[in-house]
C-alpha cells in the first residue's frame, strides 16, 4: 500500500511537472507572440497568400487534367475548350507564383525583423544586467543565446508555423478536390495516407535522436582536437603523439558509427517518400483507369488525380518535421528569454545625484561583501583617501583586491557598510555619475574592435586630434602607434593581434588620460611585460596619478614606495597599513611579502 | 584532389555501387510514366481491366525495387562518405601531430582546427551528395529528355527548350544568391564579435558609461545585417515562383503542341500525360542538381584546403641515429635499439664536462627572416642553474626551445652530453628534458592523468613527491579526490597559479636530466615562488636547470645568467658581476627595485 501510494504520488508529481512544463512553454510562446505582434498584419497577409497559393496550385493540377480531357484522340481535340483551359492555367500560375513570392517576402521580413528586435532587446538588457549575471555566465553561452538561439527560434517558430499551416491546408484542399471528382479514388488515397504518415513520423523521430548523438560526439571530438592540436607543443614536448592519436581514433570511430546512422536514416526519407508516393500513384492509376473503363471517370480527371497523388505525401513529410522543429524552437526561445528578461540591476534612485565634479575624497566604512552567501570576501574594510592621495593595495592572490575595485566602481553593491565619495554615499549617486569620476586601467586590458583612434577616444569622443596625441605621448605610446601599419588608424581588436600586452595597457592608460578623471583605479600587470614597456608603463602611471586620488593594486616596488598609504590585505581584511618604511620596520606580514619578492640572498 | 582518393580504400565497392544503384532507381522511376501511358493508351482504350491491373502491379513492383535499390544506395553512400572522412580525419590528425613547431607557427592553430572540423565535414557532405546524386539527377534529366524524344520530336523540342531555360534560371539564382549568403555570414560574424565584446569589456564599457553607444553600434550593424538578409532573401524568394511559372509554361506548351499532334494522329493522349509527368520530374531534379553542385564546390574547396595541410612536410628529420660504423643490412633503425644505446650513459662521464652546450648558434624562424637568435655560445655544466633574462622578443624562449629541438638552429650547433641534438633520436632527447612552458597547458582528465604525462610509470608516491616540490601538494590534497580530482579542458577549473604548479610538477615527475622553466612562475605569489625555487635547488638528482624570467629576482641565485637583447647575448655571468658589467642587466634590476623613479 505504502509503495503503491508512493508510486501514485510520483506519478502525480510527474504529471504536475509535465503540466508545469506545458505552462512554461505557453508562457514562452506568448512571449514570442509579443514580438510577432508588431508584424501581425504581415503575418496575416502572408497566411492569406499561402491560402491563395495552395488553392491555385492545386487548381492548376486539376486544370491540367481538364486540358487532357480536351485531347481525346485523333480528330477529336476540342481546341476552343483547350485554349480556354490553357488560359485558365496561365492565369492561375501567375496568381499562384505571385502569391508565393509575396508570401516569401513577407515571411522573410517578419523573420529577420523579429530576429533584429529580439537581439536588440537582448543587447539592451545586457547593458543593464548586474555583474553577478555577466560574471556568472560563460560569455560563449550568452553569445550563443543571442545569436544561434535567436536564429533557431525565429526560423523554427515562424517557418515551422508557415509550413504547418500550408501543409494542413494542402492536405485539406487536395482531399476536397479529390472527393469532389471521385469518392472511390479519394478513398484509395485516404486509405494509403496513414502509411506515409507512419513512415514520415518514424524517420523524423529516429533521425532527431541520431543527429543529436552525432552532434554530441562531434562536440566531444572538437574538444579533443582543440586540446591536442591547440596544445601540440606540450604533446610533443612530452612525446605523447601516439597516445593522442589513439585517443583521437577512439572518438573518431564512435563518430563514424553515429554519422553513418544519422546520415543513413535521414537519407531514407526521400526514397521512402518516393515509394509511398509510388504506391498512391499506382493505386490511383489502377482504380482510376478501371473507373475510366467503366465510364465513371475521364482520362483528364485521372491525370489530375495522378498529379495530386504525386505530391500528396510532401505535406505529410513537412508536417512531421515541423513538430520537432517547433519543440526545438520553443526550447531555444526559453533560453533566449531567460536572457532578455533577466533581472536588471537595481536602477539608480530618482533623486540620485548625477553630474558633478568630485573633489576625490573616498571613504569606505566597515564594508562587507561576498559573491556567494556564506563565503565572505571582504570582512569590514574601512579606509579613507583624501583627494590626491595614492593608496597602494598589496596582498596575496585571492585576498580581495579585485573585489575592492568592483565595489569602488559599483560593479557590485556592498552587502553592508558604506562607500562614499566626497561624503556622499555612492548609492545616492547615479552609477554613471560615480563612474564618470573614475579612471580605470585594469590588468586584463580590453580594447574594442576598431581603430587605435576610436579606442583612445572611447571615453572622450569629443577630444581633438592634438589632445589625443598629447595623451598618447604622455602615456608613452605615441611612438608605438606611429610604428603600426596605419598609425592611429590601425585596426586593433580585443584579441589584440600585433600588440603586446604591455602596449595594450599603454593604450588603456592613454584612454584614461583623455578623460581627465579625479579618481583613479589602477591594476598593475603582474608579469609578461618586457622591461622597456614596463618602464614606460611605470612612468605613464606616475604621470597619470599626479593630483588624483588613486587606488593601485600594486605589484611594483616603485609604486609601493611612492604610495601615501599601503593597505596590506589578507583573507578579506586589512591586516596592516602605513608607509613602506614603517611597515618594513614592523616586521610583520608586509615584511614577509616584501622580503620574499625583493630582497635577501636567494637559495638558488 | 587526386591524392585524397586513397582514403576511399576499403570502401571502393560501396562507392561504386551507390551511384549505380541510384541510377537503377532513377531508371525505374523514368519507366513509370511510360507504364501509365500504356495503361491509358492500351488498357483504357481496349477496356482491358486485367491489363490495367497487371501494369498497375508493375508500377508497384518498380517502386519496390526502386526502394530497395535506393535504400541500399543511401547506406553505401553514407558508409563510403563517412568511412572516407573518418580515415581522412585520422590521417590529418596524425599528420598535424607530426608537424614541427615551425610549421605549426606558420599555419596557426585556429586554421588547423578549422581544417580538422569544418573542412573535413564539408568534404564528407560533398562526397555523400556526389555518390547519391551524380548518377541520379543527370540520368533522370537526360533520360526524361531522351524518352520524350522517343515519344514525339516536336513535343520533345518544347520539353528540351523548357529544361534549358529552367536550368539557366536556377543556376543563375543560385550563383548570385550563394556568394551573397556568404557575405551575410561575414556580417553575422561581426555581430557575434560585437556581442562578445560587449561582455568581455563590460567593466570598461560601464566605467566609461558607454552602454548606450555600444547598444547603438549594435543596432546599427544589426540593421545592416537585416537589410542584407532581406536583400538576399528577395533573390532567393524568387526561385520558387520563377521555376513554378517556367515549368507550367512548359506544361501549357506541351499541352498545346500535344493537342495539335493528337489531333493529327501523331500522338496519343497517354503520351501527353507522360510528357507532363516528365516535366514535373525534371524540375525537382534540376533543383537537386544545383544543390549538388554547390555542395560539391564547397566540398572540393574544403578538400583542397585539407590537401594543403597534408602538403606541409615536417622539415625536421625526427631520427637520424648516429652510426659510426654503418650497419650493412639494417636500413630501418629500430628506435628502441638506439634508446638503449643512448641512455646507457645516463650521466656524462666527467662531471665538469659541458652538459648543454651552444656553439655559435643562430636561429631565424623564416627563410631569410630576421634572426631571433644570433651567434649564441655558452655551456652549462651538469647540475648548474642557468638564468636567462631579457625583454619581450629578446629571444629567451627561442633559446630554450632549441634544447628539446622544437626548432633547429639555422647555424651553429646545440649539443647535449657532447652530442649534437640533431643526432639524437628525437624521442630520447625529449624524454630526458622536463619542460614547463610559458602557457600552462593541462588536459581534460584527472590530476593523476595529467601528471603521468611526465612519466607514465610513476607511482602515486612519486606523483605526490613531485607535487610537493612544485608547491602544489596542499591544494591537490584539499581537492576532492586528490590525485583523482577532475581537470577540465584546458584546466579551466584551476587558477593560473595552480595550473602553473601542476605543469611544473608534471615536468618533475619525469625526474629530468634537464629542467627548463620558461617564465613559468609568473602567476605565483612571491612566497610560493621563493619556496619553489628553493625546492628546485634541493633536488637530489641535480638536474641542469634553465630559468627564463622577466625579473632579476628570479635569476639572481643562478650559476650563470645570460642577458639577451635582440637575440644576442649582451651579458653573461653571476648576478653581482652583471650588475657591474652589464648596463642592460643593471637597468632591468633597478627598474624592478624601484630605483628608476627617484624623481618622485
Amino acid at each position: 500500500m505504502q509503495i503503491f501510494k508512493q508510486g501514485l504520488s510520483r506519478k502525480r508529481a510527474e504529471k504536475d511537472s509535465q503540466q508545469e512544463k506545458r505552462f512554461q512553454q505557453l508562457i514562452t510562446i506568448r512571449r514570442v507572440w509579443r514580438y510577432i505582434h508588431t508584424y501581425r498584419a504581415r503575418v496575416l497577409v502572408a497566411l492569406g497568400m499561402a491560402v491563395i497559393n495552395v488553392v491555385t496550385t492545386l487548381y492548376v493540377l486539376k486544370a491540367i487534367g481538364d486540358a487532357v480531357d480536351c485531347i481525346v484522340g485523333p480528330g477529336a481535340v476540342d481546341f476552343v475548350a483547350l485554349i480556354m483551359v490553357l488560359k485558365r492555367i496561365g492565369f492561375s500560375i501567375v496568381i499562384a507564383s505571385a502569391a508565393q513570392w509575396t508570401m516569401n517576402l513577407l515571411n522573410n521580413k517578419v523573420v529577420y525583423q523579429v530576429i533584429n528586435d529580439i537581439r536588440r532587446d537582448a543587447f539592451e538588457n545586457i547593458q543593464h544586467l548586474p555583474f553577478s549575471y555577466i560574471d556568472g555566465h560563460a560569455y560563449g553561452d550568452v553569445v550563443s543565446r543571442m545569436i544561434a538561439d535567436v536564429d533557431l527560434l525565429a526560423d523554427g517558430l515562424l517557418m515551422g508555423f508557415t509550413q504547418f499551416f500550408t501543409g494542413i491546408l494542402t492536405i485539406v484542399v487536395t482531399l476536397f478536390f479529390m472527393f469532389r471528382e471521385s469518392v472511390i479514388i479519394a478513398m484509395v488515397v485516404v486509405v494509403l495516407t496513414p502509411v506515409s504518415i507512419f513512415v514520415a513520423r518514424y524517420i523524423a523521430g529516429k533521425t532527431y535522436h541520431l543527429f543529436k548523438t552525432q552532434s554530441q560526439i562531434r562536440g566531444e571530438q572538437t574538444g579533443l582536437i582543440e586540446e591536442m592540436v591547440g596544445s601540440q607543443k606540450v604533446v610533443q614536448a612530452f612525446g605523447k603523439e601516439a597516445d593522442a592519436a589513439a585517443q583521437f581514433e577512439a572518438v573518431n570511430r564512435r563518430l563514424e558509427t553515429a554519422s553513418v546512422n544519422a546520415i543513413f536514416y535521414s537519407a531514407i526519407t526521400h526514397p521512402a517518400t518516393r515509394f509511398v508516393n509510388g504506391l498512391v500513384y499506382a493505386g490511383v492509376g489502377i482504380v482510376g483507369a478501371i473507373s475510366v473503363v467503366n465510364g465513371t471517370l475521364t482520362v483528364g480527371i485521372l491525370t489530375g488525380f495522378l498529379n495530386y497523388a504525386r505530391q500528396y505525401t510532401k505535406p505529410f513529410n513537412e508536417i512531421s518535421g515541423v513538430v520537432t522543429e517547433l519543440q526545438n524552437a520553443i526550447a531555444c526561445a526559453a533560453r533566449v528569454f531567460e536572457l532578455v528578461d533577466a533581472e536588471r540591476e537595481v536602477p539608480d534612485a530618482e533623486d540620485a545625484i548625477a553630474d558633478r565634479a568630485p573633489r576625490g575624497d573616498v571613504a569606505l566604512d566597515k564594508v562587507c561583501f561576498s559573491y556567494e552567501a556564506g563565503i565572505p570576501i571582504l570582512k569590514g574594510i574601512s579606509l579613507r583617501a583624501s583627494a590626491g592621495q595614492k593608496i597602494a593595495v598589496v596582498g596575496p592572490t585571492g585576498c580581495g583586491k579585485t573585489t575592492l575595485i568592483n565595489l569602488l566602481m559599483r560593479f557590485y553593491d556592498a552587502d553592508s557598510g558604506s562607500i562614499s565619495v566626497d561624503g556622499i554615499d555612492i548609492k545616492q549617486m547615479t552609477r554613471a555619475g560615480l563612474r564618470g569620476g573614475y579612471g580605470m586601467v585594469l590588468q586584463d586590458t580590453w580594447l574594442k574592435t576598431g581603430t587605435v583612434r576610436e579606442n583612445l577616444c572611447f571615453g572622450n569622443p569629443g577630444a581633438t586630434e592634438a589632445e589625443m596625441i598629447e595623451a598618447a605621448k604622455r602615456a608613452r605610446v605615441h611612438k608605438v602607434i606611429l610604428r603600426m601599419p596605419n598609425g592611429y588608424d590601425t585596426m586593433v581588436s580585443d584579441s589584440g593581434e600585433g600588440l603586446s600586452q604591455g602596449e595594450k595597457q599603454l593604450i588603456c592608460i592613454a584612454r584614461v588620460m583623455l578623460t581627465k578623471p579625479k579618481m583613479l583605479i589602477l591594476d598593475e600587470a603582474t608579469s609578461s611585460i618586457d622591461t622597456h614597456t614596463e618602464l614606460a608603463i611605470q612612468e605613464a602611471f606616475l604621470e597619470l596619478m599626479e593630483g588624483r586620488t588613486s587606488f593601485i593594486i600594486a605589484h611594483r616596488l616603485s609604486t609601493i614606495q611612492n604610495a601615501d598609504e599601503i593597505l596590506v590585505m589578507n583573507a578579506g581584511e586589512i591586516v596592516e597599513r602605513g608607509r613602506h618604511d614603517a611597515l618594513l620596520a614592523q616586521g610583520g606580514f608586509y615584511y614577509k611579502l616584501y622580503t620574499s619578492q625583493f630582497a635577501g640572498d636567494f637559495v638558488m | 584532389m587526386r591524392s585524397m582518393l586513397k582514403y576511399i580504400k576499403g570502401y571502393e565497392v560501396q562507392a561504386v555501387l551507390a551511384p549505380l544503384l541510384k541510377m537503377m532507381e532513377a531508371s525505374f522511376e523514368l519507366i513509370v510514366p511510360i507504364v501509365m501511358k500504356w495503361i491509358i493508351d492500351i488498357g483504357i482504350s481496349n477496356g482491358d481491366q486485367t491489363y490495367i491491373l497487371h501494369k498497375g502491379a508493375l508500377i508497384v513492383l518498380l517502386g519496390v525495387i526502386g526502394l530497395i535499390c535506393s535504400v541500399t544506395a543511401q547506406y553505401f553512400a553514407a558508409r563510403a562518405a563517412v568511412g572516407f572522412s573518418t580515415k581522412l580525419r585520422q590521417q590529418l590528425f596524425e599528420h598535424i601531430e607530426s608537424l614541427g613547431f615551425s610549421e605549426m607557427d606558420s599555419v596557426g592553430i585556429p586554421t588547423l582546427m578549422t581544417r580538422m572540423t569544418g573542412d573535413v565535414n564539408q568534404v564528407q557532405a560533398g562526397l555523400n551528395m556526389l555518390l547519391r546524386l551524380f548518377m541520379r539527377s543527370p540520368v533522370i534529366i537526360i533520360g526524361a529528355i531522351f524518352l520524350s524524344f522517343s515519344i514525339d520530336v516536336p513535343s520533345a523540342l518544347v520539353f528540351l527548350g523548357s529544361t534549358v531555360v529552367l536550368a539557366v534560371a536556377i543556376f543563375m539564382i543560385m550563383y548570385t544568391g550563394v556568394p551573397l549568403y556568404r557575405k551575410v555570414q561575414g556580417h553575422l560574424d561581426l555581430i557575434l564579435t560585437l556581442a562578445r565584446e560587449n561582455l568581455t569589456g563590460a567593466r570598461v564599457i560601464r566605467a566609461f558609461n558607454k552602454q548606450k553607444e555600444m547598444a547603438a553600434t549594435f543596432k546599427r550593424e544589426h540593421d545592416t545585417l537585416t537589410d542584407m538578409q532581406l536583400y538576399v532573401g528577395r533573390i532567393m524568394a524568387s526561385m520558387g515562383p520563377l521555376t513554378y511559372v517556367m515549368v507550367n509554361i512548359g506544361t501549357i506548351l506541351i499541352l498545346w503542341v500535344g493537342g495539335v499532334r493528337v489531333q493529327s494522329g501523331d500522338l496519343t493522349t497517354g503520351a501527353v500525360v507522360a510528357l507532363v509527368s516528365y516535366m514535373a520530374q525534371i524540375l525537382i531534379e534540376l533543383i537537386k542538381l544545383s544543390n549538388l553542385i554547390i555542395n560539391l564546390t564547397r566540398g572540393i574547396a574544403g578538400g583542397k584546403r585539407v590537401e594543403a595541410i597534408f602538403a606541409i612536410e615536417p622539415k625536421m628529420k625526427k631520427n637520424t641515429p648516429e652510426k659510426s660504423e654503418p650497419d650493412t643490412d639494417i636500413s630501418d633503425t629500430d628506435i628502441s635499439d638506439t634508446e638503449t644505446y643512448d641512455t646507457a650513459t645516463s650521466k656524462p662521464a666527467a662531471p665538469d664536462a659541458a652538459h648543454v652546450r651552444f656553439d655559435h648558434v643562430s636561429l631565424s624562424y623564416y627563410d631569410d627572416g630576421e634572426e631571433a637568435l644570433s651567434d649564441i655560445s655558452f655551456s652549462a655544466k651538469s647540475g648548474e642553474t642557468i638564468g636567462i633574462i631579457g625583454g619581450t622578443g629578446s629571444g629567451k624562449s627561442s633559446l630554450v626551445n632549441l634544447i628539446p629541438r622544437f626548432y633547429d638552429a639555422t647555424e651553429g650547433r646545440v649539443s647535449i652530453r657532447g652530442k649534437d641534438v640533431r643526432e639524437w633520436p628525437l624521442t630520447d632527447l625529449r624524454a630526458c628534458i622536463g619542460m614547463v612552458m610559458q602557457r600552462s597547458v593541462l588536459f581534460k582528465g584527472t590530476v593523476r592523468e595529467n601528471l603521468k604525462w611526465g612519466n607514465s610509470a610513476a607511482t602515486d608516491e612519486a606523483l605526490w613527491e613531485a607535487l610537493r616540490l612544485a608547491q602544489a601538494e596542499t591544494f591537490v590534497r584539499e581537492k576532492k579526490g586528490g590525485l583523482d580530482a577532475a581537470v577540465e579542458q584546458g584546466g579551466r577549473n584551476l587558477s593560473g597559479g595552480q595550473k602553473q604548479r601542476l605543469c611544473i610538477a608534471r615536468a618533475l615527475v619525469r625526474k629530468p636530466e634537464i629542467l627548463i622553466l620558461d617564465d613559468s612562475a609568473s602567476a605565483l605569489d612571491y612566497a610560493t615562488d621563493l619556496r619553489l625555487r628553493s625546492a628546485l635547488a634541493g633536488l637530489e638528482y641535480k638536474p641542469t636547470i634553465f630559468i627564463v624570467a622577466q625579473r632579476t629576482s628570479a635569476v639572481r641565485g643562478a650559476d650563470q645568467i645570460l642577458v639577451l637583447d635582440n637575440g644576442a647575448v649582451v651579458g653573461m655571468g653571476k648576478h653581482d658581476v652583471l650588475l657591474e658589467t652589464c648596463p642592460l642587466y643593471s637597468e632591468i634590476d633597478r627598474s624592478q627595485r624601484g630605483g628608476a623613479d627617484a624623481n618622485l
